[in-house]
């Protein structure tokens, strides 16, 4: 996750050379009054979460005496800040304050270039009590201007023995803020002391993104900015969108409001501008996106189909809604088969609408309605020509038809022959932990039905000798042909002979020993046998 | 007139030999943009689709001004990591705008591009833009994604469009294609939060664009771009009616909504407060993407 917490950034800090209070991590009341035993005297107690305003919430707390500090961290380990409960609390001395400022470098957009805010006058709630905030341009490259900074300490009221302590600071703190590459980076309050200390006090740094593949030292495992601790769902998302680099997948979970739950819609947009819009589309018609996911940039049909499943493993959903910027430029036929694909293995039973606007629509659109034609769920496919409202409408209409029915997350189904050891497979890899294997129900492949599997392998299959089909090329080329194999799949239903499955085993979603398929192409065992079949 | 780009330009695709690069020169020269050069270190003298690829920025611009000219424009299609030494090299190679493709440049990369681009009085679009299209001239980038397409959804005309979307600049596009309405320039400013050109730039170059008579915005929320259109619009420095919408009514503040610019940070880069501002401005905002069309060709007949 790009944002750190507290005891993180100061740990930073520390390093940085700005000096931070004496101060102890503790996940259970007893490692908390432990701290508060090492540090000795008066303690302040505070929850690790992302928020703002933890004194406002309770989140703070001080105490005198060890017991009186594992008494307040019992407290304080209790709460949860939205659904999240806290699961550590820092435990500090309690410095004796003299000045308090606040110090933030932010990322100022219009300068193109990094920007300090300083105010003389920090402490929480400086937003709104309006202090007086002065700007600091930054040069990207020489940094915080110093003599700026030094005229504004002598200017202020400051004690003039702490200025030449504060300056350094505040340059040590505004290095750092390059040197981890920050979004933003904020001290406050920074404090003088009593004892004529300057110290951070408290802190909030945010890494870039997309600069946290340089910073494998930070320990961040989800380089993304979201409100909250990423869950389950979402790592299980992240770790499919690193492992397979064939467009984005963006996936994060939005908390219905509680008077929302009948109207809470599973969402899947296309285009990061197109998702937005399409979510404030479907908002409008009353619903309440229960996630945000966005994959585009030409993505794979297996990481479509991943997509479709994370959002299908959320409960309560009353409906799927997918919709893009209604004009893409990628080939949409891609998704179609990943959605289809998703949908029959769960056996939809709760209404889909999806907008599939662009490049080869209307093989998309027939696609997708074609193929789950069989389900008793309605899935509807919509083209460029039709609005966002119109699709939202549409939905409406449809969830409302199926009796706002909540939506339960299932086992995906696996053909019988998948793990036979009279079909055939062979593995597909995408990178990471995800990959899967091909299989095809060689039993049942009359040579009508080889022609049928070959005609829609893509070049990947051939018929052999015998009238079986078989790799037409190497297995490892074949490895990365799985958007060709998911639509040989679907095509193959549509023909009304499902004899070929890609089974692609979703780490965190389906039980590991999905036929012990992953075990085997864990080995790299591709168990098709180019030459003949038994 | 378009801005930005039209099929005078002379246009050199860094990264050309890669994947993206080799696909998205043929759109760029099946659509009519002049593609004069392309560039990967250690493949010089290779040629991608006729077009001849030089190892350095330096070797493509000479080898240009030997000819009488130089390289207008540079597009960059190098892995996000690279963006940033590519960049700079075109820069200092007197290269006068890029484009930079990639998604995923770090921030602190994309500030030092920009600080190299004012020390050389280059401007660069993008990170993480789609492109540039001047419908009826030619494309920077890959709007479109085939030229048929392209050709087929975007007409000529008179109204531009800025938008922090790459698949809504398509869409923005082709909607008013349908309600009749023709463009001059397609501009995807690009979804970062650190830009080269932005809403801003892009809306006073349209401004003093005489084929531009009205401006067509798809804004985000985040950052400050639409809010800075709005003081601009305000002071009369933009006077072309703008029609916008602002996507991410439902989103949240501190959740990232795919775009690294699209983030709400504190009380900063709402949707409310954009929607405000540009009405308060004079802009038209609708509420309803689908009112966009409408609402340009209400517009543009008064």
């Amino acid at each position: 996750m790009a944002r750190l917490h507290e005891h993180h950034g100061k740990s930073l800090l520390a390093r940085a050379g700005v000096a931070i209070p004496k101060g102890h991590v503790a996940r259970t009341p007893a490692e908390a009054a432990h701290a508060a035993r090492d540090i000795g005297g008066r303690v302040v107690l505070k929850i690790q979460a992302w928020t703002t305003g933890r004194a406002a919430m309770g989140g703070v707390a001080f105490a005198d005496t060890p017991d009186a500090a594992e008494a307040a961290a019992r407290k304080l380990l209790g709460m949860k800040v939205g659904a999240f409960p806290v699961e550590q609390v820092l435990v500090e001395e309690a410095v004796k304050i003299r000045d308090e400022l606040f110090v933030s470098i932010t990322i100022d957009d219009a300068a193109r270039a990094p920007v300090m805010l300083l105010s003389l006058e920090g402490g929480s709630g400086i937003e709104e009590r309006g202090a007086d905030v002065h700007r600091l341009p930054m040069d990207v490259r020489a940094g915080l201007d110093s003599a700026a900074l030094r005229r504004l300490l002598a200017e202020s009221k400051i004690d003039k023995s702490m200025h030449e302590k504060l300056a350094d600071a505040i340059e040590r703190i505004a290095k750092l803020a390059k040197q981890v590459e920050a979004r933003s980076l904020e001290v406050n309050p920074l404090v003088t002391t009593e004892d004529g200390r300057v110290i951070a006090a408290d802190c909030r740094i945010a890494i870039d993104d997309y600069a946290v593949f340089r910073h494998p030292d930070l320990g961040i495992d989800i380089a993304r900015e979201l409100d909250h601790p990423p869950t389950d769902l979402e790592r299980t998302a992240y770790r499919i969108e690193q492992a397979d680099h064939r467009g984005t997948f963006y996936f994060a979970q939005l908390p219905v409001p509680d008077d929302a739950h009948d109207r809470a819609v599973g969402f899947h947009g296309a285009g990061g501008g197109g998702s937005m819009m399409s979510m404030d589309a479907v908002g409008r018609a009353g619903f309440a996106p229960a996630n945000f996911t966005d994959t585009s940039g030409n993505p794979s049909a297996a990481k479509v189909y991943a997509a479709a499943r994370i959002i299908l493993a959320q409960p309560g959903i009353v409906g799927y809604f997918g919709s893009g910027s209604g004009v893409a430029s990628q080939e949409q036929y891609h998704s179609a088969y990943g959605l289809a694909k998703a949908f029959l293995e769960l056996g939809l039973d709760i209404p889909a609408v999806v907008r599939l606007g662009g490049n080869s629509e209307d093989r998309a659109v027939e696609i997708l309605e074609d193929a789950c034609r069989g389900l008793k769920a309605s899935v509807k496919g919509f083209k460029k020509d039709d609005p966002p409202e119109k699709c939202a409408e549409a939905f409406a209409q449809l969830v409302k038809q199926n009796g706002a029915k909540a939506w339960k997350p299932r086992e995906r189904r696996v053909p019988a022959f998948v793990g036979d050891t009279d079909a055939d497979s062979f593995a597909i890899r995408f990178g990471g932990d995800w990959g899967g294997s091909v299989w095809i129900d060689v039993e049942r492949c009359t040579p009508e039905i080889t022609d049928l599997v070959v005609k829609h392998s893509g070049g990947v299959l051939k018929k052999d000798e015998q009238g079986f089909p078989t790799l037409a090329i190497s297995k490892e080329e074949a490895a990365s042909r799985d958007s060709e194999m998911i639509a040989c799949e679907i095509e193959c239903i549509r023909a009304g002979h499902p004899v070929v499955f890609v089974d692609l085993p979703i780490t965190g979603l389906d039980s590991e020993a999905s036929h012990g398929i992953a075990a085997a192409i864990e080995g790299g065992a591709a168990t098709v046998n180019p030459e003949g079949h038994g | 007139m378009a801005i930005l780009i039209d099929k005078s330009k002379r246009v050199l695709v860094q990264g050309i030999t890669g994947r993206e690069g080799r696909a998205r020169t043929r759109l760029m020269r099946d659509y009519g943009t002049n593609v004069v050069a392309g560039c990967t270190p250690g493949k010089g003298g290779e040629d991608v689709e006729g077009v001849p690829v030089f190892n350095t920025v330096a070797d493509a611009q000479r080898s240009a001004q030997e000819s009488g000219a130089v390289v207008d424009i540079s597009v960059i299609f190098v892995p996000a990591r690279l963006v940033k030494d590519a960049a700079i090299e075109a820069i200092e190679a007197g290269v006068k705008l890029l484009l930079l493709v990639p998604d995923r440049v770090p921030m602190w990369d994309a500030m030092e591009i920009a600080a190299a681009a004012k020390d050389h009085g280059a401007a660069f679009i993008g990170p993480n833009t789609l492109g540039v299209l001047s419908p009826g001239e030619a494309v920077i980038g890959m709007i479109g994604g085939r030229a048929e397409s392209a050709r087929e959804w975007f007409k000529p005309g008179d109204v531009g469009v800025i938008s922090r979307s790459g698949g809504m600049t398509s869409s923005c596009g082709y909607y008013l294609g349908r309600a009749g309405v023709g463009l001059s320039t397609l501009v995807h400013v690009g979804g970062d939060a650190v830009l080269g050109l932005r809403i801003p730039d892009v809306a006073l170059m349209f401004e003093n664009d005489p084929q531009t008579r009205a401006i067509v915005l798809f804004g985000e929320i985040g950052g400050s771009q639409e809010e800075d259109l709005a003081r601009l619009i305000a002071e009369k420095k933009v006077t072309k009616p703008v029609i916008a919408y602002i996507g991410g009514k439902a989103a949240r503040e501190g959740t990232r909504f795919s775009h690294a610019g699209a983030i709400i940070e504190g009380a900063r880069g709402t949707h409310e407060g954009k929607v405000k501002a540009l009405r308060e401005a004079g802009a038209t905002v609708v509420d309803g993407f689908g009112e966009l069309p409408e609402a340009a060709v209400g517009v543009l007949s008064r």
